[in-house]
């Protein structure tokens, strides 16, 4: 593994501490700030990120360069902007930004350095996922030396541009991985989501310019930055740039998480990475990306895993953590536990999430429990309709808690009838 | 003006609006819950989605929310697409999944906003076949209900009671399906506003309280429009009875008073129209003991007093203008008092007078909600005039607006509003001697007491026209303040002066318009609004009259045979000794009052008067306007209005007696309904001649039809009495109005606006009806102006504006070490008087206590001090941060009722800390 192709985890050793200030340096670290802020100017760093084609690893895949172009172009010491890293990694399924904040914390602050100098941003705040109590310790011990080093605080390397960090734990609900419901969160209100526009680059956090980032994307920013756009598009295999952390999770044989050439083909992550299926499982479909995702099945597992393909192969790729059905397990079981999941944590801001959710849970329970009736399919799709466009609802919660079932009614069909017509899981009924 | 589609058809509206807002202008039924029109746009419920297409050849279109969507320019909407059918009554569906369905038993059935909206979706069959989720309710305190599990999530309780009135205790809780609005523990709902929610919840969740204790449906109420009399900014509500009961009072909309929102005393101080201190029949003393008698004997009574001597009137600033007009045309200009002393009646006149000459601006409470920079000079308006004090919230709100329009965020657009205003700064600065609830909405407070306010007022007014007179002896601090406001006031397109009578303080209410002047020099829109306490204080002003210190004087020299007082009680305006003094002094006393006041027992004779629920009268707000209320209630006889009372006094006196009265030009004895007093009124003081178009005469008829003050669906009145008796009684009527007293006659949303008895359309039965009676959304009403103002903007141009009297300007206030100032602590609930005969608001009144300058140097739990006529009071004392030295807060008519302020005083502690009982 070496920095040329593993630019995310190259200085990641398992079960090591992270590298310190020093270490990181010797290890490359810290010459992206150092080009940024002796020799580019903000425009050239958000130029730079915009042709490497770098889309935010969040989930819904939007244009960094693009994104931070909205930004009012003020001074930092002009205007008053915040640069929020979202580490609130709450999706079931998703455990990869995790590994870059336990594995080299540095790499983050120096991402949140550069994406802070191009967008003018004089303050910097980590949303944490509340659990996250590794994650916790050594991002504040990287921000401490950061901060002792003068790589945070006022004019850095002279250069004139001031900014710190400042981290916040969460007090723990997925909806706070919105990035309008995590502003409000910060505020110290109820985390619901915001009506856009007005976009959080204009009116964030407090009202001012504000861009929240995920912790993978921040990431990628220092190596964008050194080896430039070119190097980090050539890294791909398909139309997208650069690594992507993937992972995998069900019955396999190594479950785990993986950087690789972002479009490297589903079945090359599921066989020569996770090692394939458990003995005694067979793969019966899966989520491609995360608890939002839809299910695609065998045929699928071709695909090229970059934001393209996979919505052509009718899924998305989400956070790029797949989820493995196998043929012994329920499917209605588990997207029940998914539906349980989404109800619960909905905000309780708009009426068909609010409600909806919790209805399709108890229809979903139903099923499994053998009083459900043939109605309820009917019911379960109408849902699936209604809440699954997005625009409906106020936000994208129930629009991707929709995506596994409205995937699911269609490729569990019969499975979805045998519970009705067998008064309950047959699967159960065998074991 | 754009032009959109809607369904095919071309409509055409404001710019600037949503599209849920011009889909219920151009008529259309288009169900929503959260969006408020005062409250804005937020798209938590999902309800009002329509189909958009962004073309002519756009065949799918998208589902948007309407409230969420500007409206443009050419756009093409649908309501009717099927998908956005289907839609709407899914989200019906989806609220209903824990709804209770118990409307049979909800005291919100039959006025439903919840039940409207599920019909105009068509929602009708429950496929949920679960469990329903169920929460425990509160209790919070004397106003409202709590039924949570009705709760339909809209937000739009939190929205109203945080955000717009800034109350501070009810919050949501909880999240998913289990949100909760409540208090984080059972408790009164503290906010001033509350009452607001059972009209803001679209569903049954916050209902009226002392409503349900005789809860009757809506639509066997009589409704009648009314005016709010528990205080003197006039606003608009509606009186519904059943029974010849009062129920309940509702918010009536004037778009340029009230709004949507009244103050909960306003709301729960009509109680006394129903109180045990209700007098129902005449009394005369008989051996020292007030015995009912009938009228004709009350009236012989009378005639006998005559001789004794000169008959003098003492009126109210609580009682209706015609009352007061008829018993000045009885005694004459010479024998009638204002009801007030020289104090109050000084104040008042002053405000009059400097509003009526003021070059700038009279804001209406409305005109206020648009102000960019207001300053409070020494009142406490959230006692004294609660809705105005909501309305100077919106005020300090202007730059988040601004910010706003700046961004091109739709000020509808009300989250996203308030985001991007969060850290802009409030144009509201408040200067009081203590504390107010208006403070948190406040850029600065300033805490002076009142001659230290007035100084810093006429400092201002200095700062602001180097003409005015300079304050000798300020402070460099002091200094520094009035260059900081007056800046800011100069700078202001729309600034606002308000002040008041709180502290009976004329230096202070010349300070305010001294300002407001000196503004008006450069900003013709500078407007000063000053408050006056009672519900006809500016009618009082307006009509002038002896102050009580002469009818003192002349009760001494023997010079009064006869008293008069009409809905006046004494006490509140003289001290103990001097009430012994009068009723010595004065051989004959005639009380007419709808409520046995102190002195009933003392009079001689007592004359039961109509509430102002139950006949039709005028008031005059503290803006000038001329505002009629309506009865819902026809009281038995022999109750009637005050003015009928003193005209029978008139048609009793003796033929002898005339020469004894002073020469008027008026026969009371002639009059036959409210339009002939109105007429004479306008006669003889000419200012009044206006008050005739406060509403229309009682020979108005709508398609040649009265106006019926019944819903169409009311029981019919056979059964609605048939507990006592199935026989049928004709319907009462009232010579004064042209409202029928039943369910027959006309009734249309263009009906003039001072006549409308409730809102309800076809499909609109809960008070949401509205929209269909505004000319558009939060615009005035489609039946024109309810009331009419006395004072015009601008009354005189510049070259014009008479000279001010040189200012009194006070010297500093040195506090005292022996002695404190005592001023006067105006309670929200507890200082006025009727709605303190009302069981909800006294549940709501805190006990009286003294409050004192939490940094001075006492320690004591009770302080003892010596009032002039009522001797030593014990209170409990209330440490109070950031009070001036040297003054102490005794609340007001609490104590003393009559304790006319500010005095100094010399307190003594009673009880040491830690000293328990």
């Amino acid at each position: 593994m070496t920095a040329a192709t593993h630019p995310l985890t190259a200085m990641i050793t398992p079960a090591a501490p992270p590298p310190d200030c020093a270490a990181y340096e010797q290890a490359g670290g810290w010459q992206a700030a150092r080009k940024a802020l002796k020799i580019l100017a903000p425009a050239e760093v958000i130029d730079m990120v915009t042709r490497s084609k770098l889309r935010g690893r969040g989930g819904a895949g939007f244009a960094t360069g693009q994104k931070w172009s909205f930004v009012p172009k003020n001074a930092a010491s002009e205007r008053r902007k915040y640069l929020v890293a979202n580490a609130d990694e709450m999706e079931p399924g998703t455990f990869k930004d995790r590994w870059l904040l336990e594995g080299n914390p540095l790499q983050l602050v120096e991402g949140m350095i550069l994406a802070a100098y191009a967008i003018q941003a004089g303050h910097g705040i980590v949303f944490l996922r509340g659990e996250y109590h590794l994650p916790r310790k050594r991002l504040t011990d990287a921000i401490e030396e950061a901060r002792q080093k003068g790589w945070l605080g006022e004019n850095i390397l002279g250069s004139g541009f001031s900014f710190d960090i400042h981290l916040h734990s969460s007090a723990g609900r997925y909806i706070c991985g919105e990035e309008t419901a995590l502003i409000t969160a910060l505020e110290g209100k109820r985390a619901t989501p915001r009506s856009k526009p007005p976009f959080p680059q204009f009116s964030g956090l407090w009202g001012a310019s504000t861009v929240v980032n995920n912790v993978e994307t921040l990431c990628n920013l220092p190596h964008i930055v050194t080896n430039g756009p070119e190097w980090f598009l050539s890294l791909g295999m398909g139309a997208d740039g650069g690594t992507k952390l993937y992972g995998v999770s069900g019955r396999v044989r190594r479950p785990g998480a993986w950087e690789l050439p972002i479009g490297t083909p589903l079945r090359q992550i599921i066989e020569d990475h996770a090692g394939g299926m458990l003995p005694g499982y067979s793969l019966r479909a899966l989520l491609p990306g995360g608890a939002s995702t839809a299910f695609l099945d065998e045929s699928a597992l071709d695909v090229a895993m970059d934001y393209g393909s996979v919505e052509k192969a009718g899924s998305r790729l989400g956070t790029g953590t797949a989820i493995i059905l196998d043929d012994r397990t329920c499917p209605i079981g588990m997207i029940l536990n998914l539906e349980h999941f989404f109800a619960q944590e909905s905000c309780g801001w708009c009426t068909p999430c609010r409600d909806g959710l919790p209805w399709v849970e108890r229809l979903l329970g139903a099923l499994e429990e053998g009083t459900g009736e043939s109605e309820d399919l009917e019911e379960l799709a109408r849902h699936a309709r209604m809440l699954g466009t997005p625009g409906r609802t106020f936000c994208a919660h129930a629009p991707g808690a929709m995506a596994p079932l409205a995937s699911g009614l269609k490729l569990f069909a019969d499975d979805f009838s045998a519970h009705i017509s067998q008064r309950g899981c047959p699967l159960r009924h065998a074991a | 003006m754009v032009t959109f589609q809607l369904d095919g058809l071309q409509c055409s509206t404001r710019a600037d609006i949503n599209l849920l807002q011009a889909c219920l202008e151009a008529g259309a039924n288009l169900p929503y819950f959260c969006w408020h029109p005062e409250l804005g746009s937020v798209g938590a419920c999902r309800q009002c989605a329509i189909k958009q297409f962004s073309g002519p050849d756009d065949k799918t279109g998208r589902i948007v929310m309407a409230c969420m969507t500007p409206v443009t320019e050419g756009t093409r909407v649908s309501i009717d697409d099927a998908e956005a059918k289907e839609f709407r009554e899914g989200v019906i569906e989806w609220m209903m999944v824990n709804h209770p369905h118990d409307c049979p038993v909800c005291p919100e059935g039959g006025e439903c906003h919840l039940q409207d909206m599920t019909v105009m979706t068509g929602h009708n069959t429950r496929r949920y076949r679960f469990t329903k989720r169920t929460h425990r309710n509160q209790d919070l305190g004397p106003f409202l209900n709590h039924e949570m599990n009705r709760c339909i999530a809209c937000y739009r309780c939190v929205r109203f009671y945080k955000d717009y009135a800034g109350g501070e205790d009810l919050a949501v809780l909880g999240a998913h399906d289990n949100v909760y609005f409540g208090r984080s523990e059972d408790g009164t709902l503290e906010n001033a506003f509350s009452g607001n929610l059972a009209e803001i919840c679209p569903t049954g969740v916050f209902t009226d309280k002392p409503f349900s204790e005789t809860y009757t449906r809506k639509w066997d109420m009589r409704g009648a429009p009314s005016v709010c009399v528990h205080c003197g900014v006039g606003c608009n509500t509606f009186v519904n009875a059943r029974d010849e009961k009062v129920r309940r009072l509702l918010n009536r909309y004037n778009d340029e008073v009230n709004r949507y929102a009244l103050c909960d005393r306003g709301r729960f101080g009509h109680g006394f129209v129903n109180a045990p201190s209700r007098l129902h029949t005449p009394l005369c003393l008989s051996e020292e003991q007030p015995t009912p008698v009938p009228t004709q004997s009350a009236m012989a009574q009378f005639a006998r007093m005559v001789a004794s001597g000169p008959i003098v009137g003492i009126a109210s600033s609580r009682a209706s203008l015609e009352a007061c007009f008829s018993l000045q045309c009885l005694v004459g200009r010479e024998q009638f008092s204002t009801g007030q002393t020289q104090q109050e009646q000084t104040c008042a006149e002053l405000a009059y007078t400097l509003l009526r000459d003021h070059p700038g601006s009279i804001p209406t409470l409305h005109d206020m909600e648009s102000a960019d920079a207001v300053l409070v000079l020494g009142e406490d308006v959230s006692a004294t005039a609660p809705r105005l004090a909501l309305a100077l919230r919106q005020a300090g709100r202007q730059n988040s607006f601004l910010a706003a329009d700046a961004a091109k965020v739709p000020r509808w657009m009300d989250a996203a509003v308030r985001t991007i205003g969060s850290e802009t700064l409030s144009s509201l600065f408040i200067v009081t001697p203590a504390p107010t609830d208006l403070d948190k909405s406040a850029e600065e407070t300033f805490r002076a007491v009142p001659d230290n306010a007035a100084r810093l007022g006429f400092a201002i007014a200095h700062q602001l026209d180097p003409t005015a007179p300079a304050v000798p002896d300020l402070t460099p601090f002091e200094a520094e303040q009035a260059n900081r406001i007056a800046t800011a006031l100069g700078a202001a397109k729309k600034p606002l002066i308000v002040s008041g009578m709180q502290y009976g303080s004329p230096a202070l209410i010349q300070a305010a318009a001294r300002i407001a002047r000196s503004l008006a020099q450069n900003t013709p829109d500078a407007g000063l609004s000053l408050v006056m306490p009672d519900c006809n204080s500016m009618g009082m002003a307006m009509m002038g009259g002896l102050p009580l210190e002469t009818v003192m004087m002349r009760a001494r020299a023997g010079a009064i045979g006869t008293l008069i007082i009409v809905e006046n009680d004494l006490t509140r305006h003289l001290d103990p000794p001097e009430i012994v003094e009068l009723l010595e002094a004065v051989p004959n006393i005639v009380l007419i009052d709808h409520t046995a006041t102190a002195l009933w027992q003392n009079a001689n004779l007592v004359l039961p008067a109509a509430a102002f629920t139950e006949y039709a009268g005028t008031l005059i707000s503290q803006e000038g306007r001329a505002q009629r209320f309506f009865p819902a209630v026809f009281p038995l006889s022999p109750i009637q209005a005050s003015w009928r009372w003193v005209q029978e006094l008139a048609r009793a006196l003796p033929p002898s007696a005339e020469p004894q009265l002073a020469p008027h030009r008026t026969d009371i004895t002639a009059w036959q309904n409210l339009d002939d007093v109105l007429a004479a009124l306008g006669t003889e003081i000419p200012i009044f001649a206006g008050i005739i178009k406060a509403a229309p005469d009682a020979a108005y008829r709508l398609n040649g039809q009265k106006l019926r003050s019944q819903t169409y669906r009311a029981s019919g009145r056979t059964v609605i009495r048939s507990y006592i008796s199935v026989r049928d009684q004709p319907p009462p009527t009232n010579p004064d109005t042209p409202f029928s007293s039943s369910m027959e006659g006309a009734y249309q949303p263009d009906m003039p606006a001072a006549l409308v008895p409730s809102f309800h359309a076809p499909a609109w039965n809960s008070v949401q009806a509205l929209n269909r009676f505004q000319q558009e959304i939060g615009g005035p009403l489609r039946g024109g102006e309810a009331g009419i103002r006395l004072l015009a903007n601008h009354a005189l141009k510049n070259g014009q504006t008479e000279q001010l009297p040189a200012p009194d300007i006070p010297p500093p206030f040195t506090p005292q070490s022996d002695t404190v100032l005592l001023l006067p602590d105006v309670r929200l609930f507890g200082s006025e008087e009727l709605s303190m005969l009302s069981p909800p608001v006294v549940a709501r009144a805190p006990p009286a206590n003294l409050r004192l300058p939490a940094h001075g140097t006492a320690t004591a739990s009770h302080i003892t001090f010596h009032l002039e006529g009522y001797g030593p009071q014990t209170l409990p004392v209330q440490l109070v941060a950031d009070l001036p030295d040297g003054i102490a807060l005794c609340p007001a008519h609490m104590v003393a009722p009559a304790f006319s302020f500010p005095r100094l005083a010399r307190l003594t502690a009673t009880r040491a800390e830690g000293d328990g009982s």
